[in-house]
Formats: structure tokens, sequence, C-alpha cells
């Protein structure tokens, strides 16, 4: 069983016990401790159930690549699946459980899937679930959704109590990695004075030499690596980061660093994850490498782990992960963990090596410590359910039928060999080669990504670059190579006894049979074996790109990080080619995963998103406002009083409005200044009609239509003097409005001399509206606002109670009607002088849903309910709003096309149900019969709906096909639950069809 | 992100400062076009490996469009030029033979 070791663990703080609990069992580890050490320390070799299967499954890793350990963390706010034991630091109080089980860990009665391996092979979730088809909705479905991810997500009412930030940076040179790769990188480019960051994203320096026994200039690896970042730490140009992971490498030296700040301490008052924009000028990734493990049957049996990483849970932790362990490699390195498991006093029966023979200084030195060393040999299968009980062994160029030799062990350390971790290099286009001699993909040095001046943007050294000695040379020759500086000093040399070369091993033993190979786990976390990726590519996969997503080979939360190579070369020599020939799936960030609330950041709550607020803003909070988003804008969507509703106080703002007088807050209706000689000609091409008539003193209502002639925005133009026009776009479509004349301007018409200025938020503009309207402004005083002086569709400049405004006489409600504009700072004293002058009248504030209900009562079209992007302005009835005079327009040769002539285009009408109801927004009118897809026919749908107070009924607009030549007509329009609606047409204005309320 | 340079302003900027405008050096057919032409003009876009000019807007910045010669492919940023043009300079020609001797020129 695994335990802790009386002495040793150089990571550990004995004196700092640390209690926390797993699946509500109180353990204690250290201080120093990942959880995964403590786990161990504490005989937990079982963590958890696999995937499909629900197998038990142990620790496999000791760092990120880790795909078996991922743990519940937390409890309420702040639960959070999947976190990794390896990676977390245990401290006190920390509350984790085990997943994907069912009632227990220990017992798993979905393991049943384990007797049923058929069902779920390569591609079942293609091949399983086709019929019978009605089954579908009701069991397949469910089912899927039950057994889909490993740990369950937290519950939807728990609001996550942490502060999450990010933070922009720049340096010359950025170092990811800090081992003695990265430390020695970091130095020499410091002491070229560029400015350099350095990050590591474990909470140590060093990486994994010290663990390993690297020497460095005759003394331990860890002398030099304190020095080193005492060095680092004095110098003024050199920013260190720890708990720091380099997540992604983008275009053009854009990088993501993802710092887990106090994850490890959460009761400090810093952000939990800080999530960094570095912009840098040179990236050099001081990755490593991650061992492979090896493919023999039951290698997923917990106690069966990475040599190198039974290794550091006993030098960095002293926690041995069994009793009596046996080695199984391809390698040299893996003999550094049988010599150090036999130096702490371990038992260890044999090391299994699958090489011919095994010479090399570190062999040797294993033999001389009395171990046992079988070579030609390979694990037949792993004892043991739970737990390993003990191992097979057979000639590794056997078919495995039978064993040669059983060991009893309680775990098993396994090396087929490392992988350099390539991904930052690869994250934006650099390519790899394959290494022949350590069997193994890494950076090819010719074909880096590039940055903006077309210059390789990263290098690549240490373990990540496939150097596995001298790293101190490389990591300085990257420096030199990347700065293109000869002058700096150079570094200490680390030394480590000669290996020999491993042999690539990709199945064990190499014939091995169909039982043995299905029971070998490439991938531990979505539970793809040998047999699977075997399978695939029997079925015609040949691409490893798509046997991925066919086996799901790699595509869990660990992204493959040890499935990968085996997978590919296990497909290689099924499709009967070189591993290059079949290359690797593309590498994506970020590394490991990296939390919602780094990636969100402060974004959250009312800085989500900036707030735009209308200069009356302040006064709609205090008087009842129930908002309703209008882009960024919050705008009210009625002004409710004491008991009532949200309808009833839309009804009274409706009927105050056609009966007395009332205000409505038009202060984000877009407003553009068009000015220069030019104006009247870049207008006459921006709306579908005439602008360039207009005189000043005057307003036109205009559609403008993208190139594709479907409508785009619409509004009242303002001529103000000869030169300049004041054009008013809908509330959400100004900047857009804005940006396209900027466009047409700066990069197809660039010699026209016009000058557009965005003045929305430059004005507030209230609307004066009903038929009390003008006794209202003449009791303010000022300019005459008579229908002589201020006729419909004219404005004037002047001042109304001592305000400087314009007023303009244009109408959305069809009622008699005044928007008066005055700079921003005095909109909310005019609006208060208004309502205290008018409240003998009966004034009172509208919202946006009356603003809405009014004109769907005048047959007004609203952009955004009547259009969508498809319609044309003929479609909505508005062809008196185009122009036959002009030669060209804006839209004029898309409204041309075959389509949009076609006559039976869904062209709006009203629509009136027989029963008074309000029709569901966005119904469909039926047709008869089916569509080729057997679909029901349709020939119409709602565009808006509302109840009418003034006329007491619903009120509907609608396109139909050939609608306006069909009036009268009733058409039946599909509701909830199978509703069937009968509803009439009719002419989309409903009210005051002669517009004579309006111009009085 | 991508760096790009406004050559209005100088100003050096993270691709966030930007916005995008597709393919540069479009004719506008309008009225009186052929169906073939305003096809053209408004839905076939060039997408190559290799250079690309394309529109962009310094929109959080000076607000000017600008065009720019870029490698799809590599990322680089050949060039970056005003607006005001209906095809490449010649200098900004030249600067992509420099780099991409084999390019087959434009269009």
């Amino acid at each position: 069983m695994s335990h802790r070791l009386p002495n040793g663990g150089r990571l550990i703080r004995r004196g700092k016990p640390q209690s926390f609990t797993f699946n509500g069992k109180r353990m204690t580890g250290y201080a120093g401790d990942t959880l995964a050490a403590s786990l161990l320390a504490n005989g937990q070799t079982l963590v958890g159930r696999s995937f499909k299967y629900h197998r038990p499954r142990g620790i496999v890793a000791s760092g990120v690549e880790e795909p078996n350990a991922l743990v519940g963390l937390g409890r309420g706010d702040r639960y959070e699946p999947n976190q990794r034991a390896t990676t977390t630091e245990v401290f006190d109080g920390l509350v984790a459980e085990s997943q994907n089980h069912w009632p227990s860990l220990d017992l798993d009665l979905l393991s049943v899937n384990n007797l049923l391996p058929q069902f779920l092979t390569a591609g079942f979730y293609y091949k399983t679930f086709l019929q019978p088809r009605a089954f579908w909705k009701h069991v397949y479905e469910p089912i899927i959704r039950r057994s889909a991810g490993l740990g369950k997500a937290p519950d939807d009412k728990a609001r996550d109590p942490d502060r999450y930030e990010q933070i922009y940076a720049f340096c010359d040179v950025l170092i990811i990695g800090g081992g003695i790769a990265g430390l020695q990188a970091a130095l020499s480019a410091a002491q070229s004075g560029a400015r350099v960051a350095l990050w590591e994203q474990t909470a140590h320096w060093g990486g994994r030499a010290p663990v390993d026994g690297v020497q460095i200039d005759g003394k331990p690896a860890q002398n030099w690596i304190k020095t080193t970042v005492e060095a680092l730490e004095k110098m003024n140009n050199v920013h260190l980061r720890l708990r720091m992971m380099g997540a992604g490498v983008h275009d053009h030296g854009y990088v993501l660093g993802y710092e887990r700040i106090t994850d490890h301490a959460p009761a400090t008052q810093a952000p939990r994850h800080r999530l960094w924009r570095m912009r840098a000028g040179h990236i050099i990734t001081a990755t490593g490498a991650i061992e492979r493990p090896l493919s023999f049957a039951g290698n997923d049996v917990p106690g069966v782990m990475l040599a190198a990483a039974m290794r550091d849970y006993l030098v960095n932790y002293a926690v041995a992960a069994g009793n009596s362990v046996v080695v199984v490699t391809n390698n040299d390195d893996a003999y550094r963990t049988a010599i150090a498991l036999r130096k702490a006093g371990l038992g260890v029966p044999a090391v299994i090596d699958a090489r011919a023979e095994a010479n090399g200084a570190l062999p040797q030195e294993a033999r001389a410590l009395g171990l046992r060393v079988l070579t030609g040999r390979g694990v037949r299968k792993v004892k043991g359910g739970k737990r390993v009980k003990g191992v097979e062994i057979c000639r590794i160029d056997s078919a495995g039928t039978a064993h040669s030799e059983v060991f009893d062990c309680d775990a098993i350390a396994m090396s087929g060999g490392w992988s350099p971790v390539v991904h930052l290099w690869s994250h934006c286009g650099g390519k790899l080669t394959w290494d022949t001699n350590g069997h193994f993909f890494r950076p090819d040095p010719n074909r880096p990504p590039t940055g903006a001046d077309g210059a390789g943007f990263v290098t690549v050294c240490g373990a990540a670059n496939g150097v596995m000695s001298a790293v101190l040379a490389d990591a300085h020759a990257a420096v030199v190579t990347a700065l293109g500086r000869q002058d700096l000093p150079m570094p200490a040399q680390d030394q480590l006894p000669e290996e020999d070369p491993l042999e690539p091993v990709w199945i064990m033993p190499r014939r091995a049979e169909y039982p043995l190979r299905a029971k070998m786990w490439l991938d531990y976390q979505n539970d793809v074996k040998v047999s699977d990726v075997q399978l695939a590519a029997r079925e015609g996969y040949q691409s490893v790109e798509h046997t991925k997503r066919y086996t799901t080979l790699g595509m869990a939360t660990d992204q493959g990080k040890l499935s990968n190579i085996n997978g590919l070369a296990v497909l290689s020599d099924a499709l009967g080619q070189p591993i290059p020939a079949t290359g690797t799936t593309t590498f994506r960030p970020p590394y490991t995963p990296i939390s919602l609330g780094a990636i969100a950041g402060e974004a959250r709550g009312a800085v989500f998103q900036p707030l735009r607020r209308s200069p009356l803003h302040d006064w709609h909070a205090a008087n009842g406002a129930d908002w309703e988003p209008v882009g960024q804008w919050r705008r009210p969507f009625t002004y409710k009083r004491p008991g009532e509703s949200r309808d009833q106080a839309v009804n009274r703002e409706v009927r105050n409005a056609r009966e007395a007088v009332s205000l409505l807050d038009a202060s984000t209706l877009g407003k553009i200044l068009v000015s220069g000689p030019d104006a009247g000609r870049f207008l006459d091409m921006l709306y579908t009609n005439m602008m360039s008539t207009l005189k000043p003193g005057k307003c036109r209502y205009g559609l403008m239509c993208n190139e594709n002639g479907f409508l785009m925005d619409d509004g009242v133009v303002a001529r103000i003097d000869e030169q300049s026009f004041l054009v008013h776009t809908t509330s959400g479509g100004a900047d857009h409005v804005h940006g396209w004349m900027e466009d047409w301007l700066q990069c197809e018409w660039w010699d026209w001399k016009v000058h557009t200025v965005n003045l929305t938020e430059q004005f507030a503009q209230i609307a004066v509206v009903g038929p009390k309207a003008r006794l209202l402004l003449e009791r303010l005083g000022g300019m005459d606002v008579s229908a002589d002086a201020l006729p419909f569709m004219d404005w004037r400049a002047g001042q109304l109670g001592g305000f400087d405004v314009r007023a303009f006489r244009i109408s959305f409600s069809g009622e008699l009607s005044y928007e008066i504009a005055v700079p921003a700072s005095q909109g909310a004293a005019l609006w208060e002088r208004l309502m205290t002058a008018g409240a003998d009248l009966g004034i009172m504030p509208y919202g946006t849903e009356a603003l809405h209900i009014l004109r769907a009562e005048k047959g007004f079209i609203m952009i955004g309910d009547e259009t969508d992007g498809t319609v044309i302005p003929q479609d909505l009835g508005l062809n008196w709003a185009i122009s036959k005079k002009k030669t060209d327009f804006l839209g004029k040769r898309g409204m041309e096309r075959e389509a949009m002539v076609n006559p039976d285009r869904w062209k709006l009408v009203g629509l009136e149900t027989l029963d008074g109801s309000v029709l569901p927004h966005g119904a469909l009118a039926l047709g008869k019969g089916k569509n080729a897809n057997g679909q029901a026919v349709t020939e119409g749908r709602v565009t808006s709906t509302y109840f009418s107070a003034t006329l007491g009924r619903g009120i509907a607009m609608g396109l139909v096909a050939q609608g306006p030549e069909r009036m009268g007509e009733e058409l039946i329009f599909a509701g909830p639950q199978d509703k069937r609606i009968k509803t009439r047409i009719v002419d989309p204005v409903l009210y005051d069809k002669e517009g004579a309320r309006q111009n009085v | 992100m991508l760096l790009l340079t406004c050559p209005y302003c100088g100003v050096t900027a993270e691709e966030t400062e930007f916005s995008a405008g597709g393919e540069a050096h479009l004719t506008r057919h309008g009225p009186g076009s052929s169906d073939h032409d305003y096809e053209a003009y408004m839905f076939n876009r060039k997408n190559p490996r290799g250079v690309h000019f394309e529109r962009w807007r310094h929109a959080y910045g000076c607000g000017k469009w600008f065009l720019a010669a870029r490698d799809t492919m590599t990322l680089e940023v050949l060039a970056t030029y005003p607006a005001q043009t209906s095809e490449p300079p010649a200098e900004v020609i030249a600067k992509i033979k420099l780099k991409r001797p084999d390019w087959e020129g434009y269009p």
C-alpha cells in the first residue's frame, strides 16, 4: 500500500500538518504536498472511476498530465468539478470528493459497463443510438446526458464568490517553464539587458532536475537553482512568477498566462486567479517533457504509475507508491526510479526491460544494488482490480498467450520514454519533426510560428526541445539565437550519466492477442484502448484527426497528454505506415483547462459591459422605471405606479398619449450631423429616397438599405442649413450607421467633401405627445409652436421656457407630437419643467412598450421587428419612399434581383384575430400541405403583436405571402400547444387612417 | 491576436483596437451592372493561402479605414497603406515582391 516514509521529502514541511477530507474521510497531509501526494500518503490509491467503463482508477502522474485523479473540490458556492489532485496544493480544510461513480467509489454499480465492452467500442456514439428512431428522445438522449462528463456541474443557484482579474503586460523575452533550462534562459536573456518574464506553472523552481539527480558544475542541481533564482530576483529587468501557466501562444507574440494566486491559500484577500495578457517580443519555451505510459493489459489498475511520477512522490514528498514495486521500461531513465526506491528501503522484485540488452550506467548501478533485471521481457497482464496485486511477465516478442513468470507487487512503475511538451510551440503554427533517435516529435527549428515581421517568435530549449542532457547549454544557445547576442556569459555545465537509447514499444507484448489488447488503455480519461484505435483503422479511418474524433482518443480534459503519441503509434502500426506519416492532432490552447472565472475576469455583474445612460436616466429610476435593455442603453419599458401590473401601466400610458399629453425620453435616438458641400449628394446615395431636395427647416422620413437592398435603418432627416443635415437613426443603429457612412466616405467616395459627427450623446431629446402637447409647450413660453409657424414635418430652432431648443414636428405615435432637443446637460431640467407645467393636463411619461403599441396602431414599422435582414422596403409597402428618379443609391441594384421582384414575397399586412386575442410573437401562418421535407407549409409570420388599449383588442402586423392582395382573407396561425388561431388579414393602419391627428 | 500599424496615426496596436472589413480593392457594381458583376462584388471573395489584401478600420483609435497586405499562412503583415486607392500602390507591390519573390502578383 502507498504510504509516507519517515524521512525525506524535499518539498514538504513536516512541522505543518494539514487536515483535509476525501469523500468525507478525514486525512492529514503536510504543507507542500499536492493533494495527490497526501492521498497516496494516506494509502488512498483508488481515487476515481473511469468515464465509460467505471473502472477503478488511481493516480498515474505527478503533474498536469494526470488523467485519473480528478476530484470535485470545495463546497457550495465554491464547489468545482474535475480538478486535478496532482496540481492541487493541499491546505487545511480542503474538501475533495471523487467522481463518476454510483453509489460510491468503492462500490460502483455502473462498472457493469466494464462487462459490456463491445457496446462501447470505437465510434459507439455513431453506431449504438441509431435505431429505433423513436428511442432517441426518451431513451438514448437521457442516458447519454446522464453519463456525459465526469464531475457534477455546480448547483445552478451557486454563485462564485471569488474575485478574478486580468492584467496586460509586456516584455522583450518571455520564458515559459522554470526548470533548469528556463532558469538558464532567463539568466542569459536578463544578462543581455532585455526585459524578461519567467513563468513556472508549479510552486517550485527547478523542475525535475533535483529529483533526477542532475549535477551542475559538480554539485547537486538544487544549489545552482537556489543561486540562480536569487540572482534573478535581484535583477530589475526580470519578473518571476510561480503558479503561472503559459496557457496559450497566440498570433504575433500574444500569450495568455494563467496564475493561480489563492487556490492554495483560500483565506487570503487576493483575487483567486489572474489571467495575464502578455505581449512578448520573443518567447522561449522550456516546458520540459512528459513521460509516456506503456500499453500492456491492465495498465490502468490503481497502483500502475509513471516511473518518473513515482520518483517525484518519493523524492519530493517522501511518499512510497507501494511496498513492492515492479519497474517496466524500454529505456534507461526508469532505472532511476528502481534505484531511488531501493535506496529508500522499498522492495523492487524486478526491473522488466523490453530491450534485448540493458548495459548502460543506470542498469549497471541497479544491478550493483542487487536488483534483478529481466531483458527482452514485457508485462503480459497486471493482476488485481481495485489495486495492483501482481504482474505476469512474458517475452516481449510473443503474443502473450502464456506467462513466463509472475511477481507479487502492490505497485508498478512504467516508462515508455518521453515526449517533449511541444504544445506552446505548436499553438500558433510551429511545425514538428520526428526524432528518430529519441522516438518523439520535437519542434522543427526551421519552421517556427511567425510574427508580424515574418520572423519566428518562439524558440524552444531543454527537454521541450528533445534535449535531455547539456540542457543549460541548449537554453543559453536559444537566447543567443533569439536575441542575436554572442557576448553573453557562458552557462554552467549540467551532467547526467550517459543513457543508452530506448527501444520503442507501442504494444506490450508486441504481438499481443485481442483479449490483451482490449485491456490496454491508451486514453485513461476517455477509456480508449489499443483495440479501439485498431478497430477504427480497420473501419477505414486513416486521418489522425478523424480517428481522434471517432474513438474520442485525446478528447478528454487532459487533451491526450499521455495518450496521443501512443495512440498515433498504434494507428500508424495498424495503417502500416511510419509515425511521421500519420502526424499529430492539432495542439490548441489552453495547455491545461483554465477557469471560466479567469476568462471573465472582472467582467461580471454591473461591469459585464458598459451601461449607456440617457441624460434622464436618474429621473426614470426615481419614478418607477421598469427597465428594458436596448443595446447598451437602458430604457424604461414602462413606469409602474404602486399596485399596478406591467400591463396595466402600459395600457394607462397608451391611453394617456392618445387622450391628453405624455412625454417619451427619445434621447437614445441616433443623431448624426452630416455636413459639407457634398452632404446632399451623399445622403441621396445613403437613403432610398431623395434627401438633397429637402429645404432647410424641413424634415423627411427615409430608409437606409445595405447593398443587398435589405432594410437596415430608418429615421427622420432634418435639414439644418444649405450644407448640413441632422440624420436621426434608430437607437440601436446609431454607431453602425455612423460607421457605415465613414466606410463609404473613406473607401469609396473619398473625393466627396462630407464630414460626419455622431452627436447622439450630445443632446437630450424629449417627445411631447398627445392632443394637449401644443397647449403644454405654449405654457412654457418662447417660440411659436402653432400649426402655422411650425407645421407637421418642419423643425425650428428657438427658445422654450428659456431653454435653447430644436423643436421637430415629427410623430412616431400618430398624435400631435413635438420632439424637443436640448443640450444633454439641460435634458433633466426641461423634462422636470414639462412635468410640472403639464401636471393639471394629466401629463405622464411613457416607456418603450407604449411607444411600440402607439406605432403599431398606426402601422408604422420598427427596424428589427418588421425587418430581420432579409426584408426589402417593398415588402413593407414602402414603395413611396423609394426614389424612381435617382439613378443610383445603396441597395438599388440589390432590389432588382429576381428574388426581390418575385410577386410571391411575404409582404406587410395588419392581422386581426377573430376572437380579439393577442397573437403569439413570431407565430407562423399555416399554408396547405407539406413541403419536400415533410414539414407543414407556412405562408406568413407575425412580426409585431400587442394588446391595443386604444382599440380594446389584440393587434398585430405580419408578413404574409401576397398579403396586400388578400385583404379580408382568413389565416390560421399556429400557437403554443398546437393551438390554432383564426385571424383576418387587414390594413396595417388600424387607427386614424387619414393621419389627421398628427397633422393639427 | 494580430499586431497592426495604422498608416494614418502611426500607432502599432493590438487587433482588438481595429475592426476587420474583409477583402480590399473590390469594385462596386451598382444599378445597370450584370448579375455576374454584381455577384462578384457582393459575394465572391478571394481566400488565398498567402498574400491577401484586406480592409481594416482603426475603430478604437483614429477611426480611419486602411488596407493591409497580409500573408494568411505565416500571418506576416507585409504592408499597411491608406484606403484611398483602387489597387495596391507600386511601393506596396514592390515590398511584397521583395519578401515573396514567387508571388504571382496583383490581382
